[in-house]
């Protein structure tokens, strides 16, 4: 941060922030979103848990705790030396649930950057060509969406198995359908703008005006479904593993964690609070950043 | 708008059709031969190549899927691999399992999720206001199947209330379920309610009805319920999918023999047809229902019953 050229020194925190508002949107999209408490509250609590699950191995170590049974200790409840008990298996559920972090929060952006870029190319291409393409396309999405994309992934592990990879593009193209409705009603709603026929009228190619011009303004409604799908993507990867289709034990997941804790629940109900806690936590801070990341994006509020 | 049904109707076939070959080809791509499931441990490589033919198995893939939809429309579902029945037997019974359960979740959260959106929509600031909206967020946060989990201690092993599974008590045991299952949605209808119901109520034609003199319960009950249903229904319609996939993790969690359990049954098992099968008639059940949703927006809205009255008569 430098200093302003214009004289006189600051004295007040507002005077402070005036001086920036000029010079960045991106400043003041960031004051605006600091205003919006409950999006602040979603995105500290999003923070801890990427902190959390970046530095897992600092924490906790995955082959001596994660994963070795110890069964003198199993079936703890919450105490000091466990803070979260211990499950059937006598191993440690915080350790498990941060290293489930990790596996939760790696697929679920995977699979939303998988869909996001099967979207942008085609609810790109939809939109800012519009016509036949727009209509064989969106077409085509439409059949799709008529499936519900956990019966969609589902078919597609089905078919291929349950890899981490397969799981990955399986979610990821289940909600590509969606991604490539928004992506499409973004472009359509910049692409009639007097900028876009300026750059078309001094020659530049579709390509550059998508890359360059379109789709940096239709950046906001993008971000802010990202964040809401990934929060989807997640309880997708934990409900296909609880189900018992998703990843396999003993890699830590909260929904498989849940699955093979349901049959202590009766005697240790423990052992399912704190995985469900996790999963619901880590949806209510996306939610969250969604909600308020969509009030501090939308246009229709800019002014 | 009896021929705009009718045209709905036909329509519904391509996009049947297509979503069965979708099906179809995905799971056709299935890694491995499916002979050797059926055979177990009697496979042989020569009876192997005689079952192939038999199930027309070696056939192209459009020649395979045209033999399916054509026994399709004749109610066969093909056989299942695993138990050697017809698909259709096994899922008769587990279709009207199914079935009440969403009929009764979907009724649960209409005829609550609807009157606390509107409720809270006619007093943003009040108290009532405050708990469903943070009712409202923490639905949509909750992962169903722990939700399940949740009631299940609560009312099954702590009270002694309700059953923690089955289908033998009969609406005590579809209870939980249908609040399990319905949860989410109910929150969602909620939300929508409200946001739309708080738009509708800032309209001009709201004041103008409250400077007639209208009383205040006409003005939101005449007035302003019909156009702020609108969204609502639009997202009672487009979640019935998200339902029918809930009712996989929901019946997982009571172990109720339905739809859902059926089609995890059968991929551990990798019983294609089986799966096939499954997914087909879930397909159409949301096809169906997001019909019945835009026909009831259809004659809900009278902007939308002229306009498609008039393309009506056109066709």
């Amino acid at each position: 941060m430098q200093a302003t050229s214009t004289a006189g020194p600051i004295t007040t925190k507002k005077e402070f922030y005036a001086q920036f508002k000029k010079k960045s949107i991106a400043h003041e999209l960031w004051l605006r979103f600091l205003k919006n408490k409950t999006a602040v509250i979603g995105l500290v609590i999003f923070c801890i848990i990427m902190a959390v699950a970046i530095a897992a191995p600092w924490l906790t170590s995955y082959d001596n705790v994660v994963v070795k049974m110890d069964i003198a200790a199993r079936l703890q409840p919450p105490g000091m030396e466990h803070w979260f008990g211990t499950d059937e298996l006598g191993r440690d559920i915080l350790a498990r649930i941060v290293y489930g972090a990790r596996v939760s929060l790696l697929i679920g952006f995977s699979a939303i950057f998988v869909s996001l870029m099967v979207g942008l190319v085609l609810g790109g291409a939809a939109g800012y060509y519009g016509g036949k393409l727009d209509s064989v396309i969106m077409r085509a999405m439409d059949v799709f969406l008529s499936l519900p994309d956990v019966l969609l992934a589902l078919a597609i592990i089905a078919a291929f198995g349950n890899t981490k990879l397969n799981l990955t593009i399986a979610i990821g193209l289940a909600f590509a359908p969606k991604f490539s409705r928004v992506v499409r009603s973004a472009v359509m709603g910049v692409r009639d703008n007097e900028y876009i026929e300026a750059a078309r009228s001094i020659g530049a190619l579709d390509s550059r005006i998508i890359a360059r011009h379109v789709l940096p303004n239709c950046i906001g409604p993008i971000i802010v479904q990202v964040t809401l799908y990934v929060a989807n993507a997640i309880l997708t990867i934990a409900a296909l593993s609880f189900i018992g289709l998703g990843i396999q034990p003993p890699t830590p997941e909260w929904g498989n964690m849940l699955a093979s804790g349901r049959t202590y629940m009766r005697d240790f109900p423990h052992i399912v609070m704190a995985p469900g806690l996790a999963i619901f936590f880590t949806i209510l801070a996306l939610n969250l950043l969604g909600d308020g990341l969509r009030d501090t994006l939308d246009p229709r509020l800019k002014h | 708008m009896v021929r705009y049904i009718i045209r709905r109707l036909f329509e519904l076939i391509p996009v049947i059709l297509v979503l069965t070959f979708i099906v179809f080809t995905i799971l056709s791509m299935t890694p491995g031969d499916a002979t050797t499931i059926i055979l177990g441990s009697d496979y042989t490589p020569e009876l192997g190549a005689k079952l192939r033919v038999e199930l027309g198995l070696d056939r192209s893939l459009f020649v395979q899927y045209f033999h399916y939809i054509t026994n399709l429309v004749q109610g066969d579902f093909g056989m299942s691999y695993v138990t050697r029945a017809p698909v259709l037997d096994q899922l008769r019974p587990r279709l009207a399992n199914t079935a009440w359960i969403v009929a009764c979740a979907m009724f649960l959260c209409v005829s609550i999720g609807i009157p606390i959106g509107i409720r809270s929509a006619t007093k943003p600031n009040s108290f009532f206001s405050q708990c469903a909206m943070v009712f409202g967020l923490m639905g949509v946060s909750m992962p169903i199947f722990w939700l399940g989990l949740l009631l299940i201690l609560l009312f099954s092993v702590n009270l002694g209330w309700l059953p923690s599974s089955g289908m033998d008590h009969g609406v005590k045991s579809l209870i939980l379920p249908a609040i399990t299952l319905g949860f989410n949605y109910m929150a969602n209808i909620m939300r929508t309610t409200r946001s739309s119901m708080m738009e509708a109520i800032r309209q001009d034609f709201i004041r103008t009805a409250r400077a007639k003199g209208v009383s205040e319960h006409d003005v939101i009950y005449d007035h302003a319920l019909g156009n702020a249903l609108m969204p609502t229904i639009t997202i009672i319609g487009m979640n019935v999918g998200t339902l029918l996939g809930g009712v996989v993790l929901t019946e997982t969690v009571f172990s109720i023999p339905g739809m859902g359990r059926l089609l995890v049954e059968a991929i551990n098992q990798r019983d294609t047809p089986c799966v096939l099968g499954t997914l087909v008639v879930m397909a159409i059940c949301v096809a169906v229902s997001n019909l019945i949703v835009d026909l009831i927006y259809a004659y809900m809205d009278p902007r939308i019953r002229a306009q498609y009255g008039a393309k009506a008569r056109q066709a």
